[in-house]
């Protein structure tokens, strides 16, 4: 299946040269694809995989072994961020 | 013992600057800055005192941290009652001016009654005088700092001082120090200006000393730096991106307050985050973002420098807004932007500067334009009521030319500094108008974030995120991630931020240093610095107490529960897109614990045993 992936923040190094982080890029994965196999696919060191979010909500840490995708979904990835 | 044990008390009716001892049993309850200075308002004054009459009282505040070693101890608030809100305002402020304060050898400044005439204070360490500041009035902020420096042929000058938005009346004025930073919220501006006081101008050379225990004040406050360095929200994420780096966190998640509070998704939020401000521009290969900055003391140095493209409409040939200065921080680029539909960042920047320049709250600014829009866009407003002004959302050229008339007090624009409340009720449509208590809100949509409903409707000050800001913990995992869209255990979460919060706006440290450190981190550090013994339970105490004696002075005021309430637009209409479709603000189900959780009645107020609980 594809899914888009965005990678925001300092990760945005790791982006395909030339794309925006808020645009993302499509990925083919395996259907058996876990949010943790698919950071380590990207090159993210996990530490840096702090918030992750599916289509908008977060993906806890105590799932991120299990949970699997849909087709179309948008994972988005921030370091630890904050500010208010 | 890190507090001076000096206060100097301002008689602008008389023209005298006195000083006094600081009440040493307060500060043990009360701590200092934000609770220790509405203690004294409090006691000094009528809660339901008119705010911009010479009756009312404006305190300048530092807290026992403010000008030491400790990272972020520069902080500094105003304390008053705000005329937007008619609540209690206190508003905090980094920048240098705080430090100077406290080094000329000074705890507060207490201002009262009214001067005649414009003066300013000047403040060398121990000498103080109002002086006339005839030829500052009509001044913007920016000005009045280039003549005060030239005037006393002093640089290092530090100043505070009002815009010309204050003296034309504005409700949400700030007070702006060392050219772009500002204690923005609640009007405290407006209170300044309506007591004739254009600047507070102060040059502080004594140092700031005398610690209960020097040496274990330097290794907690050492200690303290290792913390924040090592953290990657302080040490990396907050110095690359700012706040702004949350544009498009909130975007994602479905957070973002967008087109007056209608949508939770903005469709330009990359246009104008954190990221776009490092993306070099067409016209000069620069990108929005020059440099950060640091406050006094600060190792986070989470503030944006900033340059406008030159080819900008805004500023093309107007080489004064070309120059780097204070940029977008998240929430003025919420507000000026996604609130307004706006997603120019050129556009954004220059209203960020008008906002330094003559000293308004950016968010309250931002969502009245945002109202008016609204109130334009269904033909409650006219152009024949704007002055021929077409405010349609989206519109950079109309909120320029709606930031520049009311950062001036003409035209329309004097209309503007009504804030959104006064404005859509005075055009018949109070529901368009999204606030709490007449304050605007800021950038976290509650019915994608439930706990920020609670935090919104019971903040002391009006609708604030920096009162308790659940969003670190509901958002960003900090210190634990809860669920957003979840109300359980909402109330206690609340509580426990707002607790902390006033204790650490009560210390001279700034509140993002909680995004690394605990209060088992911050309690050595005031420990080792003031006579007493400061605990971690004992600041949670005496935040609990200031929360309570805010609120205390609110119902005083003349507010009751029917006020801690939300918008109907929040809850009623729910989220159309994003992870909260379908969902509103749940505030009627939080409520009710908070109130029980909190020792009030069911209508809000303290009970006794509250009360005697306290100290109160």
């Amino acid at each position: 299946m594809q899914i888009r992936i965005k990678l925001y923040a300092s990760l945005s190094k790791l982006l395909p040269e030339g794309v925006k982080p808020h645009e993302g890029f499509l990925l083919e994965i395996d259907d058996d694809m876990t949010p943790n196999r698919l950071v380590d696919t990207l090159n993210i060191p996990r530490p840096m995989a702090h918030l992750i979010l599916r289509n908008g909500t977060y993906i806890k840490p105590e799932h991120r072994d299990s949970a699997l995708f849909e087709e179309d979904d948008v994972f988005a990835v921030w370091p630890p961020v904050a500010g208010g | 013992m890190s507090w001076t044990g000096k206060v100097l008390r301002v008689n602008l009716t008389e023209g005298t600057c006195k000083a006094e001892p600081l009440n040493m049993e307060w500060a043990q309850q009360y701590l200092g800055q934000r609770g220790l200075a509405t203690k004294y308002l409090v006691e000094e004054t009528d809660p339901k005192v008119d705010p911009l009459s010479p009756d009312n009282k404006m305190i300048m505040t530092t807290g026992p941290l403010t000008g030491t070693m400790a990272s972020t101890g520069g902080r500094y608030s105003v304390v008053t009652k705000s005329p937007l809100t008619n609540c209690i305002a206190c508003s905090n402020s980094g920048g240098f001016i705080g430090a100077e304060i406290k080094a000329a050898g000074w705890d507060m400044i207490i201002y009262e009654g009214k001067s005649p005439t414009p003066v300013y204070l000047y403040l060398e360490n121990e000498k103080a005088e109002l002086r006339s500041a005839d030829h500052l009035w009509g001044k913007s902020v920016w000005d009045t700092h280039e003549i005060l420096h030239k005037d006393n042929q002093d640089p290092e000058l530090k100043i505070a001082c009002v815009g010309r938005s204050a003296e034309k009346g504005n409700l949400y004025s700030a007070i702006v120090n060392d050219m772009h930073r500002a204690a923005g919220r609640s009007g405290v501006g407006t209170v300044m200006a309506s007591k004739n006081l254009k600047a507070l101008a102060c040059r502080g050379t004594r140092g700031v000393g005398n610690f209960k225990d020097p040496m274990r004040f330097m290794q907690a406050t050492e200690q303290g730096k290792k913390v924040l360095a090592d953290n990657a929200v302080t040490g990396q994420g907050l110095p690359t991106y700012g706040t702004q780096v949350l544009m498009n966190v909130i975007n994602e998640m479905g957070a973002m307050p967008t087109r007056n509070m209608r949508e939770v998704q903005f469709e330009g939020a990359h246009k104008i985050s954190g990221e776009a401000m490092h993306e070099p521009r067409d016209s000069d290969g620069q990108p929005n973002l020059s440099t950060n900055g640091a406050c006094f003391g600060c190792t986070i140095a989470c503030g944006r420098i900033s340059t406008i493209d030159p080819q900008h409409f805004t500023v093309k040939d107007r080489p004064e807004y070309q120059k780097a200065s204070g940029g977008l921080e998240y929430e003025a680029a919420w507000a000026l932007g996604s609130n307004t539909g706006v997603d120019d960042i050129d556009a954004l920047t220059y209203a960020q500067f008008l906002c330094n320049e003559d000293g308004m709250d950016p968010i309250t600014l931002g969502a009245t334009i945002s109202a008016a829009m609204e109130l334009y866009e269904t033909g409650k407003l006219t152009k024949e009521d704007t002055g021929g002004l077409e405010l349609r959302f989206g519109s950079a050229e109309a909120l320029v030319k709606l930031t520049e008339l009311t950062a001036i007090g003409e035209g329309f624009g004097l209309e503007m500094g009504l804030g959104s409340k006064r404005l859509c009720e005075k055009y018949g449509d109070p529901d368009l108008s999204m606030n709490v208590k007449g304050q605007e809100f800021p950038a976290y949509d509650p019915r994608a974030i439930q706990g920020m409903a609670l935090a919104y409707a019971t903040s002391n000050r009006g609708a604030c995120h920096l009162r308790g800001y659940t969003v670190s913990s509901e958002v960003l995992g900090i210190p634990e991630k809860t669920d957003p869209l979840t109300t359980d255990g909402k109330a206690e979460l609340v509580k426990a931020f707002q607790d902390a919060t006033a204790a650490v706006d009560s210390a001279g440290l700034c509140v993002f240093t909680t995004f690394a450190w605990g209060m088992d981190d911050i309690a050595p550090q005031i420990d080792a610095a003031c006579e007493g013994d400061w605990t971690t339970e004992k600041l949670l105490e005496v935040g609990e107490r200031i929360w309570n004696m805010e609120r205390d002075y609110n119902l005083r005021a003349g507010m009751t529960a029917a006020d801690d309430t939300l918008p109907k637009r929040l809850r009623k209409d729910a989220a159309k897109v994003g992870p909260a479709e379908g969902r509103v603000a749940d505030l009627d189900v939080m409520l009710p614990k908070y109130y029980e959780l909190r020792g009030w009645t069911p209508a809000g107020e303290l009970t006794p045993e509250t009360r005697s609980r306290l100290g109160l």
